[in-house]
Formats: structure tokens, C-alpha cells, sequence
């Protein structure tokens, strides 16, 4: 059997506080990815989404300790630090962030931006990368001639294509997408989320998209991962998370979206907040907020598989299988 | 529908912004043009509802908030609160107003003075406006008002600043400071939209119950999921009008106007077997200052014919609706 795509493995971060001690953000997160997959990455604020995308591209700052691996092809990008990574950084795996306008440059046009990213790479220099920017801005839907727009020139759905459009200079084959339509109106949304599933279609991108928002994963992703307190909590297809969730955070997750077709039902929010990552945590991390806990949940517990392609790390599922 | 309920009328409301021309474009006589935010705008809001404005960015949502605060002027229409128009009142005679018709915005995390605590935050309005009598009176008013946004015990919370708070209780003081004044009316400018998935729907109960207890609420989103969860009505606006509006299971269910068509088929829904192919209008809002002619939905709309860029429909119910919910579309046949 070949190796993935993309396969994340054991990743774990921790920062540095400046008074001392550690924050351990990220803990022990697996997942891998083939061609053309789509993958949510959900949780709340603060639960370690936008540190796994930047701890996998490599991006943190050095206040970060980065251990575990993240193999391409098989191939470790980051046992060998910088120099491992950078001949694959935006060349197999790109990232997107949320706000686009922080993302460009805002004293280039867009243009200048792509081609700027295409001669560092060696993609093609002068007439050639400026004739490949044009090709890469329509394929995002932006019309060739607006490379020589500026940022602020731009809606904000037109920024965040132009930065999809920078994005995917190098051909990657992984796209990490931020909270990429979080700040836009449902509209502009709708036409980033069906430029996100033909490029996947179209050219088998695989696409990690983080986000707080269930219901757009569940619009255009076939998997999902929920993270809370810095590790994965529970993972399998969109469907079995949403009728039959393995564990209680993605069921009030799913409970605390309003949503068109619900009636009167109840909308409820998620009592308390997350855990602090600066000290150890005892037990499992989401028992103060979760309405089920019982006796087990004072031992810490593990993702296990819970049915088919389905893992979740919850108590709950040893009682009914036992 | 009791027409006795009514606290807010809004009829033909007109805002517009002049663009500057600058002093070239005053030499060389440019025209002098303006962003149409509002172009004839009608609606009324009954106590204990909450009525529900949507629409893309750009579609003069917030501007008609405005003008029902009377922060911006209008250029015509008239705002009748309580038999009143708002309308030619001076700053003077608003200020009992006012205090009637208070608004919560967006970012609660600019809209709390950093250095003020939650007590002084809550307390200030009261005394903006003279109102609470002796201080013990009006420290039980804050604590009555945070109680009321459950944010309880209030002891707990008097002595905090707003960076000791969670976003969500942040916008939970920002609504208890708009509930210190007892007011009738208030104005939800996306009270949810900055915060985290977790805590939006408890900010979300808190309004709805505070509408079950007779405050009429007017809110402001684009988000349909909410407004079809806790809204009584919905009233959907593009490029300066409404062009659909109704109680809110009927816009929802059973929408009239391509636009709502178009706008509830993108809604992402949460059980991926509800999944639809959406249908995705293409570009943006156009530029409020050169409408397109006659519906100025024509040039996005799937289904629009020829009269459509001549004609401007107007409100009317149409033949497949219930009462109360109107549509401006030439293609829908009107109830004779």
C-alpha cells in the first residue's frame, strides 16, 4: 500500500510563556489525507485548529516547540527543520488564512503578489509568470485583467480568491483553508465553498478546511475531525458525527448551530468555556462543560474506534460496547 | 395582528450618502452623485417581536438601523414611535426618545470602554440620563439588568472589566447597558456574529426571552439559520429595499422572490443530508450609486425577463402566499 497524501502523526506543540511554564496547544493530533479528500478541522476558539494548520506548514514562531511528524508522500517535512520543509512548503501544501486582507500585500497589486510567489519558486519568470498569474486569477474567478488591481481595490470575496489564487501558484496538493469564508456574507461564501469543491474535483486537491462552523463542513467536507482542548476528540464521516455522534462535544456542537429546517427546537449553547493549556489537565478535558459526564470521566480518555472509519475519545461508547 | 402592539413604524424610509466630488471634480463640473443605502423602505415592529432584517453587506440594513436611532438623517419617510415622527424631532426632543430605542452593535469587544468596569458600564446610561434616583437605587438597577441578561449572581460580575469576560459575556453587558434604560425598542446590529459558535446561542436566549417579555426587537443579520430560528418575521433587503417580507416560517418555507430563493438555497444546513445544490448568484451587491433600472435585482436574477429592467415591481402579495408575506417580483401573480 502506498503512502498518503498528506499523514500527521502524534503532532504535538507547546509554547513558551513568558512567566515561564508551557502552554501545550497542540497534543498528540492524528489524521492523514489522500487525493482529493476534504477534511474539516472543528472546534471552538482557542482548541489548537490554527496551531495544527501552522505547526504542519511549518509557520510558527520560535516560542513554539514542535514535536511529532508530517509526512508527504511517506517523507518527513519536519525532521530536518527548515531545510526539510521548504522545498515543500506552498509546493505540496499551501495554507489560506481567514483574513484575506492581512494575507496581501497591500501596496502590491495582486498581480505583482502571484508573480512575486512564482519567481521565488522558479515558476516561470517575467512574460511567463505574468501569463501563468493570469491563468491561475481565472481559475479562481477572477478575470486576468484585475491582476493589476490592489488589495483594497478588491471586495473582500475577491480578496479572499486572490489569496486562493496565490495559494495555489505552486500547484500544491494539500490546501489548509483558514476560517477561510468567516468574515464574508452568505452569498460570497456559497461562491468561495463551490470554488473550494471544483478545485478538489477538478485537479484532486486535497483540502483541510478550519473552521468553528459545523454546517459549512458539512456543505462541502465527507470528514471531520473535532478538536477540543488541543487534541482530536473525534473524528469519522459528516454524516455519522451529525445522527450518530461518538462523543457529547460534537453532538452540542451540532446543537448550538441554528439552523433553517429546525422549527422551534432548541438552540443551546455550550456552558462554561475551554480548558487552560498552561497546566496539566486531570480527567477527561471536556467533563465540567459536558451534560453526561459520570464516574469514568476522572480517567483521561483515548480515541478509539467506535464503528466504521468512526473514533471518538469518550467513556460513553466503552459503556455501550461493553 | 393587533395594530394596538405597534411601537415602530417605518414608512418610505430614503438615505442617502452624497459622495464628494473634491475640488477637481467640482472645476471640470462633475455630477454630483450619491449612495442610495435606502430607497423607500416600510416597516413595523409590535411589542414582543422580533423582526429580523437580512440581507448581503451593502443591502442598507445597518443604515436603516441608523435612521430608526436617528443617527443618520433621512432625506424622506417618516419614523413614527408611539404616534410620533421621529423624523423632524431635534436632538432636544429626541433625548427622551432615546432613551426608548437602544442599540446593541456587532463587536463587543470594541463597544465596552476597557477601562470602565461592568457596573459603570451598565450604570452609565442611567446616568447619561438622569434616571435611577440615589446611587443604592441605581446599583440595583445594574444588578436587575445583568439578572436579566443571566448573568448571575451579578455580584459576581459588578467589579469586573471587560477583559476578565468571555466574548459572549461581553455582549451580554453591552445588552444589559441597553436594558438599563427599560427601553421598548431595541436595535441588534449582528449581536451575534463575532462570537464562537459555543456561546452564540446563549446570547441569541437571552433576546429571545427578553422578546417574550414584550421588548420588540429589530435585528439586524445575514444570517437566515438565526433569523428563521428566532425571528417572528423576516424581512429580506437588497440594494436599498425590502423585496421580500413575512412572518418567518412563511419566508423560510415557502420564499417568493428569486432573491430569498437564492439566499436560502447557500445556507449551509448542519445534517449533510439536507445538502442542496445551492444556487450561487454570481458577483455582488452592485454599487449603490447607479441602481440598475427597474427591479434592481434584474441583472443578478436567474429568471428575469425583459420587463424586468423597465419595471420596478412593488410589495404585493402574491396568489401562493398567506397572508401578510409580500413580494416585489413582476413574475409573481398578484392576488386579484
Amino acid at each position: 500500500m502506498t503512502a498518503p497524501l498528506l499523514e500527521v502523526e502524534n503532532l504535538n506543540v507547546w509554547f513558551d510563556l513568558e512567566g515561564g511554564g508551557e502552554l501545550h496547544a497542540v497534543q498528540g493530533v492524528d489524521f492523514s489525507l489522500e487525493p482529493g479528500e476534504r477534511m474539516g478541522l472543528v472546534g471552538e476558539s482557542g482548541c489548537g485548529k490554527t496551531t495544527t494548520a501552522l505547526a504542519i506548514m511549518g509557520l510558527l514562531p520560535p516560542s513554539a516547540s514542535v514535536a511529532g511528524r508530517v509526512l508527504i508522500d511517506g517523507e518527513d517535512i519536519l525532521a530536518g527543520g527548515e531545510a526539510a520543509m521548504r522545498p515543500h512548503r506552498w509546493v505540496d501544501i499551501a495554507i489560506v488564512f481567514q483574513g484575506a486582507m492581512n494575507a496581501l500585500n497591500p501596496v502590491r497589486t495582486i498581480g505583482q503578489q502571484i508573480v512575486e510567489s512564482l519567481e521565488i519558486h522558479d515558476r516561470g519568470k517575467g512574460a511567463a509568470a505574468r501569463a501563468r498569474t493570469g491563468e491561475l486569477l481565472e481559475s479562481v474567478g477572477i478575470p486576468a485583467a484585475r491582476a493589476s488591481r490592489y488589495p483594497h481595490e478588491l471586495s473582500g470575496g475577491m480578496r479572499q480568491r486572490a489569496a486562493i489564487a496565490m495559494a495555489l501558484s505552486c500547484s500544491p496538493r494539500v490546501l489548509i483553508a483558514d476560517e477561510p469564508t468567516t468574515a464574508l456574507d452568505v452569498m460570497v461564501q456559497a461562491q468561495i465553498l463551490e470554488l473550494l469543491d471544483g478545485l478538489c474535483n477538478d485537479f484532486g486537491l486535497a483540502l483541510v478546511l478550519v473552521t468553528h462552523d459545523l454546517p459549512v463542513v458539512a456543505q462541502l467536507c465527507n470528514h471531520c475531525s473535532v478538536m477540543y482542548a488541543g487534541e482530536i476528540v473525534e473524528r469519522g464521516p459528516l454524516d455519522v458525527l451529525y445522527h450518530a455522534p461518538g462523543h457529547p462535544y460534537t453532538r452540542m456542537l451540532f446543537a448550538a448551530s441554528p439552523d433553517l429546517g429546525m422549527g422551534d427546537a432548541p438552540v443551546l449553547s455550550i456552558p462554561g468555556a475551554p480548558p487552560r493549556l498552561d497546566r496539566p489537565i486531570d480527567g477527561c478535558p471536556f467533563r465540567p462543560r459536558c451534560d453526561s459526564s459520570f464516574a469514568a470521566c476522572v480517567e483521561r480518555p483515548h480515541l478509539r474506534g467506535v464503528g466504521d472509519d468512526h473514533a471518538a475519545a469518550c467513556h460513553l461508547n466503552e459503556m455501550v460496547t461493553a | 395582528m393587533s395594530v394596538d402592539a405597534t411601537v415602530l413604524e417605518v414608512e418610505d424610509l430614503v438615505v442617502r450618502y452624497p459622495i464628494h466630488r473634491g475640488l477637481v471634480g467640482a472645476v471640470t463640473r462633475q455630477p454630483r452623485r450619491q449612495v442610495h443605502a435606502v430607497e423607500g423602505v416600510s416597516l413595523s415592529l409590535q411589542k414582543g417581536e422580533m423582526l429580523a432584517l437580512v440581507g448581503e453587506s451593502g443591502c442598507g440594513k445597518t443604515t436603516t438601523a441608523q435612521a430608526v436611532l436617528r443617527l443618520v438623517d433621512p432625506v424622506a419617510g417618516a419614523i413614527r414611535f408611539d404616534g410620533r415622527d421621529l423624523v423632524p424631532l431635534g436632538s432636544r426632543d429626541l433625548r427622551p426618545v432615546r432613551r426608548r430605542i437602544q442599540v446593541v452593535y456587532q463587536d463587543p469587544y470594541e463597544s465596552l470602554d476597557p477601562r470602565f468596569r461592568v457596573k459603570a458600564v451598565v450604570e452609565e446610561p442611567l446616568l447619561i440620563h438622569g434616571l435611577g434616583g440615589s446611587k443604592a437605587e441605581r446599583m440595583e438597577r445594574v444588578r436587575d439588568a445583568l439578572a436579566r441578561v443571566e448573568l448571575s449572581p451579578p455580584e459576581l460580575f459588578l467589579e469586573r472589566f471587560p477583559h476578565e469576560l468571555s466574548g459572549g459575556q461581553r455582549q451580554r453587558v453591552a445588552i444589559a447597558a441597553a436594558l438599563a434604560l427599560e427601553p421598548d425598542v431595541l436595535v441588534a446590529d449582528e449581536p451575534v456574529s463575532m462570537l464562537d459558535v459555543s456561546v452564540r446561542a446563549g446570547v441569541l436566549n437571552v433576546l429571545d426571552g427578553l422578546r417574550r417579555n414584550g421588548l420588540a426587537i429589530l435585528m439586524i443579520t445575514h444570517d437566515l439559520s438565526t433569523a428563521a430560528r428566532f425571528a417572528q418575521r423576516i424581512a429580506v433587503m437588497y440594494l436599498g429595499r425590502i423585496v421580500e417580507e413575512g412572518p418567518a416560517a412563511a419566508v423560510v418555507r415557502n420564499p417568493q422572490h428569486p432573491y430569498t430563493k437564492a439566499l436560502l438555497s447557500v445556507v449551509p444546513r448542519r445534517d449533510p443530508r439536507d445538502r442542496q445544490r445551492p444556487q450561487i448568484l454570481q458577483g455582488e451587491t452592485p454599487d449603490a450609486v447607479f441602481i440598475p433600472s427597474g427591479c434592481r435585482f434584474h441583472p443578478r436574477c436567474p429568471v428575469a425577463i425583459e420587463r424586468c429592467s423597465i419595471e420596478d415591481p412593488a410589495l404585493a402579495r402574491p396568489a401562493s402566499a398567506e397572508d401578510g408575506h409580500r413580494a416585489a417580483c413582476l413574475l409573481l401573480p398578484a392576488r386579484s
